[in-house]
């Protein structure tokens, strides 16, 4: 099986962690992961901000770099969600176009999902101990349906135990360029997440977005708590890199 | 309207985030039990959207129908096409009629018109009979920051405070109490009041009715004891049938209020004939454009759906952040987001798409399921379009979906990046002040990178280790 990884413009820029600790998790459940050295982003940020034609040409992109694996897996619902939710809606007037998009979303998914629903992995390498509280992302709940597949692999690691946070469903208040425009509803929407996460009293709290990780880390840090680990689920799936 | 100054002053407002705590947390718990009762909820929230798509798609014809109606049941259908031609209309209907004082039920469209105004402005005194309405009116007649609950923003407090100023009578934080001082005033104005005017839920097309889904009686008061009523709704309200109308209740008052029926719901039909005792003598529809008309069929058609309930600003993180003030016009949230720009001009509401984390909570809990972020979208698309976002941001974007299309020239503007960014961090694992993007930081950290890309150590990786 031949698995496309799109690392994320944020993976590569700030977590490459991340983006190891994916290429484990697939390659320890057997998949050939190959790492196309010419990606770059998924254009959801041109796609947010209103300019199509930035979008449709960074789409372009993307599909023929990966329309050739069996699989692409990302690990962020939000990208994954952009492939494979609005790709195919990004060519209504180009019906080539929108057939490759078509055919690379139906095989795109985010790393959680794709280990439970397509690869059905017993077993993580990870080797966690602790108490973690889990933040759904938005697109990736919303949209992808990602919402018991990081708890069924985070259930496999013998050391973690989940401690639910009130309103894990609600959204952290990045938003993409959001959170620059709008910075301070955007952190004060933030300061409501780390209120709920810190009253859990999770030693971690975990997500499969890195936006909202930065967003929550930040915050955290702002409020003052520096005990709180901010991971991505995948780090914690996968153990040392 | 200046979204981004509002929004500093209400983070500030330190009573407003107490009440914005309180009011958020009774919306949603509320809608979430009550929808448990609906067997299929998503099944009836399609069926819902399928009747207003059925409306929307034919809006002359429904409209058509439903005049028709109304005119067989005596009543009188006038069409607005702004809030100026709303205020011409209501004050001639008044003059007509020798009115001289007019109880009113609550209506969004009196607020986008501005009627309070003008009607004082004619010498008619408007009296706010929704206690919320009523409360603002008192208050310098403060506009609503909530389509459905309009005094939300204010805490039990400062309404005590407002009525022992305007009512004169001695402080209470008695809830009831203070209600049962606001129907004292209010009761001398329904009884001599010659004009009641209200908004309408939905217009039923097969039997020319109006549908009023309200909580506390004064809409009754308002609609039946006055020798003449006005309804005062948009275009779009119209629906089809009363067997439509059932389908919609089962999820408006669930959706707004987390009630399963309101506890007063009227369908009100034609004027009093001779042999009943209540009703109104005249009964005047006046259904209202105010560009809605323009929205049939185009981007934003689907948006015309909307049937006011306000569960998409309850369950907003940003409104629940920042309250329906900061929002500029009549409309909050989500759906304001989307009707102020349409409504009031794009080029006047430059912010308000972009005011959105796109988190489709608002898509989610949508009654009629309009695509709320995938409008704010195509919203700031248009922005772009028309040229209307600054130029700086425009030119950032450009340059920036160029070199993501550059695959060599992005990569070296990443390592470059991850590198300011950890220098910039120093010896911590954070950044207190990003100079790129100060807004970031204002509240928040940045935590810092790890220094060198994925691609980066990636590359290293491969060439250090062979592979088969």
């Amino acid at each position: 099986m031949r698995v496309g990884l799109f690392v994320t413009c944020l993976v590569d820029l700030m977590r490459p962690r991340i983006g190891f600790a994916t290429l484990k998790l697939l390659e320890t459940a057997g998949c050939e992961v190959i790492v196309p050295d010419t990606q770059t982003c998924c254009g959801q940020p041109a796609w947010n901000s209103g300019d199509a034609p930035g979008a449709v040409a960074l789409a372009k992109k993307t599909i023929a770099e990966f329309e050739g694996f069996d699989y692409v897996v990302s690990p962020s619902g939000s990208c994954g969600d952009q492939i494979r939710t609005e790709y195919p809606g990004l060519f209504a007037d180009e019906p080539e176009w929108r057939d490759r998009a078509t055919a690379l979303a139906s095989r795109t998914y985010e790393l959680t999902d794709f280990l439970v629903t397509v690869l059905k992995v017993d077993s993580v390498p990870g080797d966690y101990e602790g108490t973690v509280t889990y933040h759904d992302s938005c697109s990736g709940l919303r949209s992808m349906g990602i919402k018991e597949q990081p708890r069924a692999l985070l259930a496999k690691l013998k050391g973690v135990s989940l401690k639910e946070m009130n309103g894990c469903e609600e959204c952290c208040g990045f938003g993409g360029t959001f959170s620059v425009k709008f910075g301070e509803v955007s952190a004060a929407i933030a300061e409501r997440k780390c209120d709920n996460i810190l009253a859990s009293g999770a030693q971690a709290v975990v997500g499969g977005d890195l936006g909202c990780l930065l967003n929550i880390e930040g915050k955290l840090r702002r409020m003052g708590d520096e005990k709180t680990q901010v991971l991505h689920v995948a780090e914690v799936l996968a153990g040392r890199v | 309207m200046h979204f981004k100054a509002n929004v500093h002053a209400k983070l500030a407002d330190v009573v407003l985030q107490g009440n914005l705590k309180n009011a958020k947390g009774k919306f949603v718990t509320r809608r979430a039990e009550a929808i448990k009762d609906l067997d299929d909820f998503d099944a009836t929230r399609d069926a819902a959207a399928a009747i207003r798509n059925k409306v929307i798609d034919n809006l002359d014809l429904w409209l058509e129908c439903f005049e028709r109606k109304a005119l067989d049941t005596g009543a009188k259908v006038l069409w607005a096409r702004d809030g100026a031609e709303v205020c011409r209309l209501v004050i001639e209907i008044a003059k007509k009629h020798g009115v001289t004082k007019v109880t009113k039920s609550k209506s969004m469209l009196s607020e986008e018109a501005g009627l309070n105004h003008a009607l004082e402005a004619a010498g008619i005194q408007p009296v706010e009979t929704d206690l919320g309405e009523y409360i603002l009116q008192v208050d310098n007649n403060e506009p609503p920051s909530h389509i459905i609950a309009p005094a939300v923003h204010k805490s039990l407090d400062e309404v005590a405070d407002l009525f022992h100023k305007v009512h004169g009578t001695p402080r209470k934080t008695d809830i009831p109490a203070l209600t049962r001082e606001a129907r004292e005033v209010l009761r001398a104005h329904f009884l001599s009041a010659e004009m009641g005017l209200s908004g309408g839920n939905f217009l039923v097309a097969e039997t020319g009715s109006v549908a009023l889904v309200t909580n506390e009686g004064n809409g009754r008061m308002v609609t039946t004891m006055p020798k003449v009523h006005v309804v005062i709704t948009g275009i779009e309200k119209v629906i089809p049938t009363l067997e439509d109308l059932s389908t919609l209740m089962r999820l408006l008052p669930r959706s707004a209020t987390g009630q399963s029926i309101s506890n007063y719901f009227s369908i009100l039909t034609g004027v009093k004939k001779p042999e009943e005792h209540d009703g109104p003598e005249h009964l005047y529809f006046v259904l209202v454009d105010s560009g809605r008309a323009d929205v049939v069929g185009g981007d934003f058609h689907e948006m015309l759906r909307c049937i006011r309930c306000g569960a998409c600003m309850n369950h907003c993180p940003v409104y629940q952040t920042i309250g329906g003030h900061a929002y500029g016009w009549v409309y909050p949230g989500p759906m304001g987001s989307v009707l102020t720009p349409l409504y009031a001009g794009i080029e006047n509401s430059i912010d308000l798409p972009h005011a959105a984390t796109l988190c489709n909570q608002c898509g989610i809990v949508c009654p009629v399921k309009i695509p709320l972020p995938d409008l704010l979208r195509k919203l700031r698309e248009k922005q772009t379009e028309r040229g209307l976002r600054p130029l700086t941001e425009r030119i950032g974007l450009r340059l920036w979906a160029w070199v993501a299309q550059q695959p060599k020239l992005y990569a070296l503007g990443a390592s470059v990046g991850a590198r300011y960014l950890k220098w910039l961090a120093g010896d911590t694992d954070r950044i207190r002040l990003l100079p790129a993007a100060p807004e970031w930081t204002l509240g928040r950290d940045f935590p810092a990178p790890q220094g060198k890309t994925f691609r980066e150590l990636y590359a290293a990786r491969r060439s250090s280790t062979p592979r088969a």
